[in-house]
C-alpha cells in the first residue's frame, strides 16, 4: 500500500521490543493492524477486506 | 557462521532473482543500550551476499538525527528500504522495520525488498486504484510478535 501512493507510510513494528507502544495500541494478539491511529484491524484477513477496513471505505 | 541454511540461501537468492532494481537498506542503530541493533545486524549482514541489488547502509541514530527524522524513525533497531525510480533517483518505498526482523517479520522483509526491488505487487487492480486514490496522509502499523 505505501508503495503505491506516496501519502502512505507503513510499519511493521516488533511489539515485544516495544512494550511502550504495544501497551499504547493495545495490543493483545497478533497481528493488529492500526491505521492513523484511529482503525484497528485484528487478525489476518482478506485482501479486499483488509484495504476496505484500512482506508475506511464503505 | 551463517543465520541461514544453504537451502534456505538459494531460495532467497532465486527469490532476490526478481528484483529489476536496487534497494538501500538503511539501518538505523546505536551502539550502546541495544541488544536487538546487534542481531538485527547479524541478520542484514547475510542479505547482501544474496543479491547484488541489495545494499545496508548504517545509520548512527544518535548522531544522524536529521536523516531519522526524514524517514520518520523514532526509535532502534529500524530499517527503511529505498529503491530506485526508472530514472536511477532514490525511491523512498515507505516502508518501515521496527525491531529485529526474525521469524515472520523476516519473511515480510524478504517481500518488502523484492517490492521495493521492482517484483510485482501484491494488491490487486481493484485494491490497487482504491489505495492510489488515498489523498490524505495515512500511517500504517502492523504489529507482530517472533513466532
Amino acid at each position: 500500500m505505501a508503495f503505491a501512493n506516496p501519502n502512505i507510510t507503513a510499519f511493521a513494528v516488533e511489539a515485544t521490543e516495544f512494550p511502550d507502544l504495544a501497551r499504547k495500541y493495545r495490543i493483545t494478539g497478533v497481528p493488529k493492524t492500526v491505521v492513523n491511529d484511529q482503525i484497528e484491524i485484528l487478525g489476518g484477513i482478506p485482501q479486499d477486506d483488509f484495504i476496505q477496513q484500512a482506508l475506511g471505505l464503505p | 557462521m551463517s543465520l541461514l541454511s544453504p537451502s534456505d540461501q538459494e531460495k532467497l537468492r532465486e527469490s532476490f532473482d526478481h528484483m529489476t532494481s536496487p534497494v538501500r537498506v538503511l539501518f538505523f542503530t546505536q551502539t550502546l543500550d541495544c541488544e536487538p541493533c546487534v542481531e538485527t545486524r547479524r541478520i542484514l549482514d547475510e542479505l547482501p551476499p544474496l543479491s547484488d541489488k541489495i545494499a545496508v547502509e548504517e545509520v548512527n541514530f544518535i548522531l544522524e538525527k536529521d536523516k531519522a527524522a526524514q524517514y520518520g524513525i523514532t526509535r532502534v533497531p529500524a530499517l527503511a528500504l529505498v529503491g530506485q525510480d526508472a530514472a536511477g533517483e532514490s525511491r523512498d518505498s515507505r516502508i518501515r522495520f521496527l525491531g529485529t526482523p526474525s521469524g515472520y517479520e523476516f519473511i515480510s522483509l524478504v517481500q518488502a525488498l523484492m517490492l521495493a526491488g521492482g517484483h510485482e505487487s501484491q494488491l490487486t487492480p481493484e485494491n490497487r486504484a482504491r489505495v492510489e486514490a488515498v489523498t490524505t496522509p495515512t500511517t500504517i502499523q502492523v504489529f507482530s510478535t517472533p513466532t
